[in-house]
């Protein structure tokens, strides 16, 4: 039989691991603040959580450059941007509740553990008050789960998955981007309008959770319009050279090619689909034709010529004329030397969404600044006026439908506005099917 | 049957990229003995020097045009390629439009020189090592050489067009007796495929029909009896790494406009191309060129519609699953040595 012995040593050393054990569980719920990293000095820090490396990474290097923007306007530093042309009147270019606002930045490598883990780093040790990014569903997932566990906000970035504020929706997650259901129908009625609604479609999917909804989306809205879905193809993200999924479009009656790929993805995907030629191709005595769901600037000077005619929607246009898109477009292209992607501006938005509504709530708290930004209704931040609706912390506004430019002027010139469809018309009930199930839960201060 | 004949050409097309890599790898660890796991990276900087002579040959003058505006409201830059203004608009035009091509010219030479200084300069160092070194050093070399060109370059795809000529599709079936429109397949597609094989024909023939290739044969074989005959062995197997990422590089050149170029290509292409030497024999040049072509086919085969429903999945794993089964089969690989990897 074995004895048990305790020494000084053992004592301390146990004492250690056991403290270290109970620690551990409560380490994102600490009392020693009213909430989760409560700024204690003259700062206050935000975290960006951006893609610097994997498929989606020149979407990350804009979305970086769009906070580090906001953060100097915050400050006071630049001319201002949007802030001049917001209708809430509450920031000052003062910094945040009289706080000045830092920020540290991480890489999410497109990868939700990776997000995840630079999120939580920026969090336990940084002392984020807020995370903020993403250029991918899956990542805003995984760090809007982890953001509601610790306790922090998290202002989605690029994500355009109807999960991110559907089944996977979170009290401390708000999303600014527009989604795959409004994608479609803002889309589809103008695909009818100029392809007729007598076609037959074949679908190229991104095999992740932005894929699956987004194929589900316009899959519904074509149908709704009269169109047959012949097939739909999943994708993994890794894939480079999309021949081998191409070819067999060639054979399958399909009259139209939707390509629901995004990044580099897409720019291969619509680049081998025009080498195998499908844009010259007659079916069922047709014109073929490629759509593109989701449309950046980024990925349209990435697809180079391939994208002339191709029809797609996106959340936001540095070409629109409104006051805010114009401030906005003017600073970060002084700033930068080019105009700001759409991921960029919604980045941007996010920002300034987030410090405007610790102001209005007079707190950081993040269970203050859920309820200031639960039914805000909003204009000047180049979308028109925009409601974050109070059910799933959605934004709903209008929605953007783009073409492929026939006869460019420059190269950033690659895309033109088809239409702008009012929210009316993309807009959709909290309970809808494609949005059902989860719970968004009650706001977690990390106190 | 003509969708068949899709795939076969696909699976060509995919077992060119594969044979390519695969055959410097296999020259150099043949000759050296080295992983060289930065060998993807070759085939991605050969893609980048496609793009570099794209910028230089774009390389143009700027006019303001007061009449237009750009996007902050101020007169539109107005760009003339320098090309043009030196050879007219016409030829200027043609020169920029075989960019492609013509960056073969520059490939060639950058690939030697960087083949030779890498060789010389850090791989020499780790020839008495274990191979697991030999790897980490050249993976680390990987990931910096990908890390230089994402600084200068960015990490967006940048698009490289084929010569106006190739760029479109062609009417193969209508080349082998099929009906019209039976067939379509990219032009340039098919010049890669035919420059694939031009390359793999000349290294055979410089390593069969030359003096330099037969030592290198025969170095090969027995490094150090060649040494004993008074021939500087070592510094043909420098030439040959050269060789070896030139081929590589030139893999890369042609393959710019299937896939706009992008920073992480060559490690795409890198572990497949592992495996593609290790499936056609460690060391064995032409079990490289073999199953680099047989695993291309069976991977697009594997990935038609009528097979993925009948083995879900089977498109991602049938390159493994072919590996597994050879390595237990036959552990030398399809044309390998015996004895490597037998032991």
């Amino acid at each position: 039989m074995s004895k048990f012995h305790v020494n000084r040593r053992t004592l301390i050393k146990s004492g250690a691991a056991i403290g270290a054990g109970l620690a551990l569980p409560t380490i994102f719920t600490s009392s020693a603040n009213a909430y989760m990293n409560e700024p204690k000095g003259g700062s206050v820090v935000f975290g960006f959580n951006v893609p610097q490396t994997g498929p989606y990474a020149d979407e990350g290097a804009d979305e970086l450059r769009a906070y580090q923007l906001a953060v100097e306007h915050l400050n006071g530093e630049g001319d201002g941007g949007m802030i001049g042309t917001f209708s809430s009147k509450m920031l000052k270019g003062n910094g945040v509740l009289g706080k000045k606002v830092e920020f540290v930045s991480g890489d999410t490598q497109t990868k939700s553990d990776a997000a995840r883990a630079s999120a939580k780093s920026m969090i336990e040790k940084d002392g984020a008050i807020m995370i903020t990014g993403g250029s991918s569903s899956g990542v805003a997932v995984a760090v809007q789960g982890l953001c509601q566990e610790a306790g922090i906000i998290f202002m989605a970035g690029l994500t355009h998955s109807n999960d991110t504020t559907g089944k996977d929706k979170k009290a401390n997650g708000f999303r600014h981007f527009f989604n795959a259901y409004m994608s479609g129908a803002a889309l589809a009625p103008v695909l009818a309008k100029n392809y007729g609604t007598d076609r037959r479609a074949y679908h190229l999917t991104a095999d992740y959770t932005w894929g699956w909804t987004q194929q589900e989306s316009i899959q519904a809205a074509t149908e709704g319009v009269g169109w047959e879905t012949v097939n739909n193809v999943l994708t993994p993200l890794a894939t480079t050279d999309f021949s081998s999924y191409i070819a067999p479009v060639l054979n399958s009656g399909a009259d139209v090619l939707i390509l629901n790929h995004y990044g580099g993805n897409m720019v291969n995907s619509l680049t081998n689909a025009v080498q195998f030629g499908l844009r010259d191709k007659m079916v069922n005595g047709k014109q073929f034709e490629i759509v593109v769901p989701l449309y950046s600037e980024l990925m349209a000077k990435g697809a180079g010529p391939n994208i002339k005619g191709v029809f797609g929607s996106t959340n936001w246009s540095w070409t629109l004329q409104d006051e805010g898109t114009k401030a906005f477009v003017k600073s970060f292209g002084e700033k930068y030397g080019f105009p700001p992607s759409n991921a960029a501006q919604t980045c941007y938005a996010q920002a300034l969404l987030y410090a405007d509504a610790a102001e209005r709530a007079g707190t950081f708290d993040p269970c203050g600044i859920a309820e200031s930004l639960e039914g805000f209704e909003f204009d000047g931040l180049g979308n028109g006026p925009t409601l974050y609706r109070k059910e799933d912390h959605q934004c709903f506004k209008d929605v953007l439908v783009m073409k492929g430019k026939e006869d460019p002027t420059n190269e950033y010139d690659a895309l033109e506005i088809v239409e702008v469809t009012p929210r009316a018309q993309v807009e959709y009930a909290p309970d809808h099917p494609m949005f059902a199930g989860g719970d968004l839960g009650k706001c977690n201060s990390g106190a | 049957m003509d969708a068949i004949i899709l795939q076969l050409l696909n699976g060509l097309d995919k077992g060119s990229a594969y044979a390519l890599i695969a055959l410097g790898l296999t020259l150099i660890f043949g000759t050296l003995g080295v992983v060289n796991f930065a060998h993807g990276a070759m085939f991605m900087i050969g893609a980048f020097c496609a793009v570099t002579m794209q910028k230089i040959l774009g390389i143009s003058t700027i006019t303001l045009d007061p009449e237009k505006l750009d996007f902050l409201g101020k007169p539109l830059q107005i760009k003339t390629p320098i090309v043009e203004s030196l050879f007219g608009k016409g030829l200027g035009d043609s020169i920029i439009n075989w960019s492609v091509p013509l960056s073969i010219l520059l490939a060639i030479p950058v690939m030697l020189v960087l083949g030779y200084i890498m060789e010389r300069g850090l791989i020499k160092h780790f020839y008495k090592r274990p191979h697991a070194d030999q790897i980490l050093v050249t993976f680390g070399l990987a990931i910096v050489l990908q890390e230089i060109v994402k600084y200068f370059y960015g990490a967006n795809p940048i698009p490289t067009a084929a010569p106006d000529m190739f760029r479109g599709s062609i009417d193969f079936g209508v080349l082998i007796g099929f009906a019209e429109n039976a067939i379509i397949y990219p032009a340039w597609r098919l010049v890669y495929f035919l420059f694939s094989m031009a390359i793999v024909g000349a290294v055979f023939a410089f390593l069969r029909f030359t003096t330099f290739g037969m030592v290198v044969r025969a170095g090969m074989a027995d490094r150090e009896t060649v040494g004993l005959l008074g021939i500087n062995i070592d510094k043909r197997f420098t030439i040959m790494f050269g060789i070896a990422a030139a081929v590589a590089g030139l893999a890369g050149v042609m393959y710019a406009p299937i896939n706009s170029p992008n920073y992480h290509m060559g490690m795409d292409f890198l572990v497949l191309s592992f495996v593609v030497v290790v499936v056609g024999g460690m060391g064995s040049l032409p079990g490289a060129v073999l199953a680099g072509f047989l695993l291309g086919i069976l991977e697009s085969f594997a990935s038609m519609n009528e097979v993925k429903s009948v083995i879900p999945g089977i498109d991602q794993i049938i390159i493994y699953l072919v590996a597994i089964i050879i390595l237990l089969t036959r552990p030398r690989g399809l044309m390998g040595r015996k004895g490597v990897m037998e032991e």
